[in-house]
C-alpha cells in the first residue's frame, strides 16, 4: 500500500511537470466548447414519431396517413393519451409527438381554422428543429390539399412546443457530446502515453524488475489520470452553466458518478492500448482512431445515430461513448435518475470489465 | 567451498529459430565482481533479463539467490538490484525524488530512506544537486546515482547491464571504485560491458561469443592461457570467428 502511495505520487510529479499535457488537458474543454457551441444541423431521416389523436376523423386519418407515407417520420402509435406524451418522450426513442384537440376537423371544415400541437424533444434542438420544419412543411401541404379553390383556404395553425430545452439552446446537445470526447482525450490517449512512455525511456523494465506489482504500476498510472479528469470534468460543467447558461435538471451526484465510471471505461481501454503498443506515437495514433473518432462518428452528437446506415448503428452499439452520451443526455438535460439510465450504466459496466480484464491479463503476458 | 548465488546450467533462449543465448554455463559466487563479456549481440542482456525474471529460458537451468529463474521470478526480484542498458532514472525528478521513488517501490522505511539518501548524497557529492533534475546532471553523475539506486535496497546481487556506456574514463574508474565497494559491502556484482580494461577489474570473468560462453576464468589465467599480453588480446583471438554483430 505503502508503495502504491509512493508511485502514485511519482505520477502526479510526471503530470504537474509536464505543461505542454496539462495545457492541452484544460485548454481542450474550453476550445471544443467554443467551437462546437455553435450549432450543427443535419438531416433527420426516419424519426420515431408518435400522435396522439384526440379528435378521430376523416381530416386526422389523411393527415397521419400523409405523414406515414413520407420518408422522413415512421409513426409509431396514433391514440396516445395527454398523460402518455412526456413518458414517450422521455423513453427517447420517440423525438416528437404531434397532437389532435378535439374537434380537429369539425373546427377545420366548419369555422375553416384548426390547431395542432407539435411537441418535440429539445434535448437535441438541431434534430427537434428540423423534425418540426418537417412536419409544418407536410401540414402546410396537406392544407393546400383540402383547400377547395377560390373560396378561403382552411388554416391549420401549428403550434410547435420543444420539451427540455424550452428555448432550443443549441449548446444543449453538444456539451455531453463534449463531455465524452474530453475524458476519453484525455483518459484514453493520456494514460496510454504515460504508460508507453516508460517502456520507451526503459524505466518499464526497472519497475517490472522490482518487487512492484505490475497490476499496481497500472493502478498507479491510472490514478492521476481519474483525478485530473474529474477535474477536467467540474471544469466542462461549469462552463456549461455559467458560460453557456446550461441548465443541470438532474442528479449532479449521479452526472458525477456515472462519469466516474465512463472514465474508468476510457483508463481501461488506454491501458489495453498500451500494453500492445511500445511507442508513444502508436498509442496516440491508436486512441485517436480507437476511440476518438468513433466518438465523435457513432455517439450521436454530430450525426443522429438513425439516419446511418444499419451497419453504422450495429456498430456505434459498441462504442462506449455513445452509452454515456445517452446517459448524461438523460440526466443532464432531462433530469432523469437512475431508473431511467440503468440500462445504458450496465452496458458500461460490462464493457469496462471487459476492457479492463483484457488490459490485466495482456499486460501479464508481456512479462513473459 | 565459497557460497554459490548465480547458477546457469545450460541456459537457452530463442527467438524463433535464432539461438540469442545457447547452452551457457556459469556459478557466480558470493560477494564476487562477476564480468560477462562479448561483443554486441552476443546475448548479454538476453542472459542478464532471464537471470533477473524478466523473461522466461526456453531452456535449461538457473537459479538466482537460491530461487528458480522459472518458478520463483517474485522471490528473485526481492533479491536483486538492476541497472538497466539504457538510463534508468526519471529524468524529470530531481535526485531526491528519484531516490525517494525507488526505495520506496523496493519497500524500504520512510526513516530508513532518508538515512540512506543523506548518507549517499554525501558520498556521491551531490549536496548542491538534490533539488535538481536528473536529465540536468552530466551523464557520468547519473550513472553513478543510477548505480546507487540500483542498490539502495541492499540486494544480495546486484545486475549492471553495461553501466559505463558513454562515461569518460575518469568517471569509469570512479564507477569501478563504487562497484568495489559494494562488493565488499557484501553485494554480488554481475556486470556486462564490452570495454576491455575493465575486464582486469573482474574478480572472474566469461566471454560471450554469438550466444556461447567461450571463455570462463580470472583475467590472468585467460591472458596466461591465450598467451596474451593484454584481456583486449583475449578478447580479440576469441571473437575473430563471430559471425553476429550489431555494429
Ligand atoms: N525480443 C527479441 N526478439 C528477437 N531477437 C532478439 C530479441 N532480443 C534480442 N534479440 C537478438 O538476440 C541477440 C542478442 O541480443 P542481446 O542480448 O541484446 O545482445 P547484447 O546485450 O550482448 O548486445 C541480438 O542479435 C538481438 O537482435
Ligand atoms: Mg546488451
Amino acid at each position: 500500500m505503502k508503495q502504491l502511495f509512493v508511485f502514485i505520487r511519482k505520477e502526479f510529479y510526471h503530470v504537474f511537470r509536464d505543461k505542454r499535457t496539462l495545457l492541452i488537458m484544460f485548454g481542450l474543454p474550453i476550445a471544443q466548447i467554443l467551437l462546437f457551441g455553435y450549432a450543427i444541423t443535419s438531416e433527420v431521416k426516419n424519426s420515431h414519431i408518435s400522435i396522439s389523436d384526440n379528435s378521430r376523423d376523416a381530416n386526422t386519418e389523411q393527415l397521419i396517413n400523409k405523414i406515414k407515407s413520407s420518408s422522413y417520420f415512421i409513426v409509431d402509435e396514433t391514440s396516445l393519451s395527454e398523460q402518455e406524451i412526456e413518458n414517450t418522450l422521455k423513453r427517447g426513442n420517440v423525438r416528437c409527438v404531434l397532437v389532435f384537440p378535439p374537434n380537429f376537423g369539425n373546427n377545420l371544415l366548419h369555422s375553416g381554422k384548426a390547431q395542432i400541437q407539435i411537441i418535440a424533444d429539445g434535448s437535441d434542438p438541431n434534430t427537434a428543429k428540423t423534425l418540426i420544419n418537417y412536419l409544418t412543411a407536410i401540414i402546410a401541404d396537406y392544407q393546400q390539399e383540402i383547400s377547395p379553390a377560390a373560396v378561403l383556404p382552411y388554416v391549420i395553425v401549428p403550434e410547435t412546443r420543444m420539451l427540455y430545452n424550452e428555448e432550443g439552446n443549441g449548446s444543449l446537445n453538444f456539451i455531453p457530446g463534449v463531455m465524452a470526447l474530453i475524458l476519453m482525450i484525455v483518459c484514453t490517449a493520456l494514460t496510454a502515453v504515460a504508460v508507453v512512455k516508460e517502456k520507451e525511456l526503459g524505466t518499464m523494465e526497472v519497475l517490472l524488475v522490482s518487487p512492484f506489482k505490475p497490476i499496481f504500476v497500472l493502478i498507479s498510472k491510472a490514478v492521476p489520470y481519474l483525478v485530473l479528469s474529474l477535474a477536467n470534468f467540474t471544469l466542462i460543467v461549469l462552463l456549461a452553466v455559467f458560460v453557456l447558461n446550461v441548465e443541470i435538471k438532474g442528479s449532479i451526484l449521479l452526472l458525477f458518478l456515472v462519469s466516474t465510471l465512463f472514465i474508468i471505461t476510457c483508463l481501461s481501454f488506454g491501458l489495453l492500448i498500451s500494453n500492445v503498443t511500445s511507442s508513444q506515437q502508436t498509442a496516440l495514433l491508436l486512441s485517436i482512431m480507437g476511440m476518438m473518432i468513433p466518438t465523435l462518428i457513432f455517439t450521436g452528437f454530430m450525426f443522429p445515430i438513425e439516419n446511418m446506415p444499419w451497419v453504422f448503428q450495429v456498430i456505434s452499439n459498441i462504442v462506449p461513448s455513445r452509452w454515456y452520451f445517452l446517459i448524461i443526455k438523460s440526466v443532464m438535460l432531462k433530469g432523469l435518475g437512475f431508473a431511467y439510465i440503468w440500462k445504458e450504466v450496465l452496458v458500461l459496466i460490462v464493457m469496462t470489465l471487459a476492457l479492463l480484464g483484457v488490459a490485466l491479463k495482456n499486460f501479464k503476458i508481456r512479462l513473459e | 567451498m565459497e557460497e554459490k548465488v548465480i547458477i546457469c546450467n545450460d541456459l537457452t533462449k530463442q527467438f524463433g529459430d535464432f539461438y540469442a543465448v545457447n547452452k551457457i554455463s556459469f556459478d557466480v559466487y558470493k560477494g564476487e565482481v562477476f564480468g560477462f563479456l562479448g561483443a554486441n549481440g552476443a546475448g548479454k542482456t538476453t542472459a542478464m533479463r532471464i537471470l533477473c525474471g524478466l523473461s522466461y529460458p526456453t531452456s535449461g537451468k538457473a537459479s538466482v539467490a537460491g530461487f528458480d529463474v522459472y518458478k520463483q521470478q517474485e522471490s528473485i526480484k526481492k533479491n536483486i538490484g538492476y541497472m538497466s542498458q539504457k538510463f534508468s532514472l526519471y529524468e524529470n525528478l530531481t535526485v531526491s525524488e528519484n531516490i525517494e521513488f525507488f526505495g520506496g517501490i523496493y519497500g524500504v522505511e520512510r526513516s530508513e530512506i532518508s538515512m540512506r539518501r543523506t548518507d549517499l548524497i554525501e558520498r556521491l557529492g551531490l549536496e548542491k544537486e538534490v533539488n535538481k533534475m536528473v536529465g540536468e546532471l552530466p551523464l557520468g553523475w547519473k550513472q553513478k546515482l543510477a548505480f546507487s539506486v540500483a542498490i539502495f535496497h541492499q540486494p544480495r546481487i546486484v545486475f549492471l547491464d553495461e553501466p559505463t556506456g558513454g562515461v569518460d574514463p575518469v568517471t569509469r574508474r570512479q564507477f569501478w571504485d563504487m562497484i568495489y565497494e559494494a562488493a565488499a559491502g557484501g553485494i554480488t556484482v554481475f556486470v556486462t560491458t564490452h570495454y576491455m580494461d575493465e575486464a582486469e577489474y573482474c574478480n572472474r570473468i566469461s566471454i560471450m561469443v554469438d550466444g556461447r560462453i567461450e571463455a570462463l576464468d580470472t583475467p590472468e589465467n585467460l591472458k596466461k592461457n591465450y598467451s596474451a599480453s593484454s584481456m583486449d588480446e583475449v578478447f580479440y583471438q576469441l571473437a575473430r570467428g563471430a559471425k553476429r554483430s550489431d555494429n
